[in-house]
């Protein structure tokens, strides 16, 4: 039970004076994924039937690293920042939310340096 | 998390029929009962009005059923002419004011919940505590520091009074906030549509001097940025405004003075 007013639960903590941030990258890695997604089909397509090696010659050319490599970096923040939102939005103890925003973020940056780390290793043929 | 399914004892049962007897132009209403002294689970109740003695708005007949049928039948009412707020209710699927509704619009039975995803005080009753304290907590009046001319109003141009058309009509019945899934889940800290709009009237409002004060208020995660642009507040508004556009206003503000 509280005696609290409801004024006093309304404002709650006050504002963070964050968020912004959030909302702006959300948007901006959005519009930078059209691009790169179109043409990352578009190149996938073209690349049907050519075989292992071809794709890996693909792969290894400067311009085509450069831009898995941005692709992958992108979505991954996208994703992340994504998820976060909806972690926010559905759980709501506080414990089980901040161990499954941690699990989630530590997932998306291990998974986005595994992604780039096998792009430069085609680039570089090790 | 969020809960999709409603507890045991907030589950629907079906409840008693009344009769419209003798009466040839018929329509069902089925309407939500819930009494918190009885301690039974809320029921639908089913009544049939004849419309040929009965005014044409939704209102009209809950009145009459009321009047005529079943005196313990509870909902707020005042103005009956959409400018209260009063009657919000869940008709037909979709938030709205019983007043401004009319039946004929609606094909088969009518159906009538309170407000979704609010605590009920007692049938139609939805508890407003909570909404009524966000709207405060926006501080939802002029704010300046300039003190006013000796002999006259603050002044404000055509255009500047413009900015507040589609603002200054919301008339907090709280349709909007409660038809949106952020507010369902997290209403405890997200504003809500309704807040949102009213909060952006006194942004928009040239003659107030706290804008920078207000924007720090409203820049947080929930208070403003649960908002995921679902629309249904702009859907279900019965005065025709449109919340989301304000919320849109809201963040692009918080964008530009970065």
């Amino acid at each position: 039970m509280s005696l609290r007013t409801p004024l006093g639960r309304a404002r709650g903590l006050g504002s963070a004076k964050d968020g912004t941030h959030h909302w702006w990258v959300m948007r901006l890695s959005s519009i930078a994924l059209v691009p790169l997604m179109l043409w990352l089909i578009f190149s996938l397509a073209t690349l049907a039937g050519a075989g292992y090696e071809a794709t890996l010659a693909w792969a290894a050319e400067p311009l085509n690293t450069v831009l898995l490599i941005l692709g992958v970096g992108v979505m991954f923040h996208h994703i992340q920042m994504g998820l976060q939102t909806v972690i926010e939005d559905y759980v709501h103890s506080e414990g089980k939310k901040f161990t499954v925003l941690i699990a989630m973020t530590f997932l998306a940056w291990l998974l986005a340096i595994i992604g780039i780390v096998a792009i430069l290793r085609i680039a570089f043929g090790s | 998390m969020a809960q999709f399914v409603l507890p045991i004892n907030s589950r629907i049962k079906k409840g008693k029929t009344f009769k419209a007897e003798g009466a040839t132009n018929v329509k069902r209403f089925n309407i939500y009962r819930w009494d918190p002294d009885s301690g039974e689970n809320p029921r639908i109740d089913t009544y049939e009005v004849d419309l040929d003695t009965c005014g044409p708005m939704v209102l009209d007949a809950v009145i009459k059923i009321k009047d005529e049928m079943d005196s313990t039948l509870s909902f707020r009412r005042s103005c009956r002419e959409g400018i209260c707020g009063s009657c919000a209710m869940n008709i037909d699927g979709t938030n709205t004011l019983a007043c401004t509704k009319a039946i004929d619009e609606i094909k088969g039975d009518v159906n009538i919940y309170p407000l979704p995803h609010m605590k009920v005080v007692k049938d139609l009753i939805p508890e407003m505590t909570h909404f009524y304290a966000q709207y405060a907590s926006i501080k939802p009046w002029i704010q300046t520091q300039t003190p006013p001319p000796p002999d006259s109003e603050r002044l404000q141009s055509k255009e500047e009074r413009a900015r507040l058309d589609g603002l200054y009509e919301c008339i907090l019945c709280a349709c909007c906030s409660t038809s949106c899934p952020s507010y369902w889940w997290n209403g405890d800290r997200y504003l809500g549509p309704a807040i949102l709009l009213q909060a952006y009237r006194w942004i928009a409002d040239s003659r107030d001097e706290a804008t920078g004060e207000r924007l720090d208020a409203l820049e947080d995660p929930f208070k403003l940025y649960r908002c995921h642009t679902i629309m249904n507040c702009t859907r279900t508004c019965p005065k025709g405004l449109n919340p989301a556009k304000a919320i849109a206003e809201i963040k692009q503000l918080m964008v530009i003075r970065r």
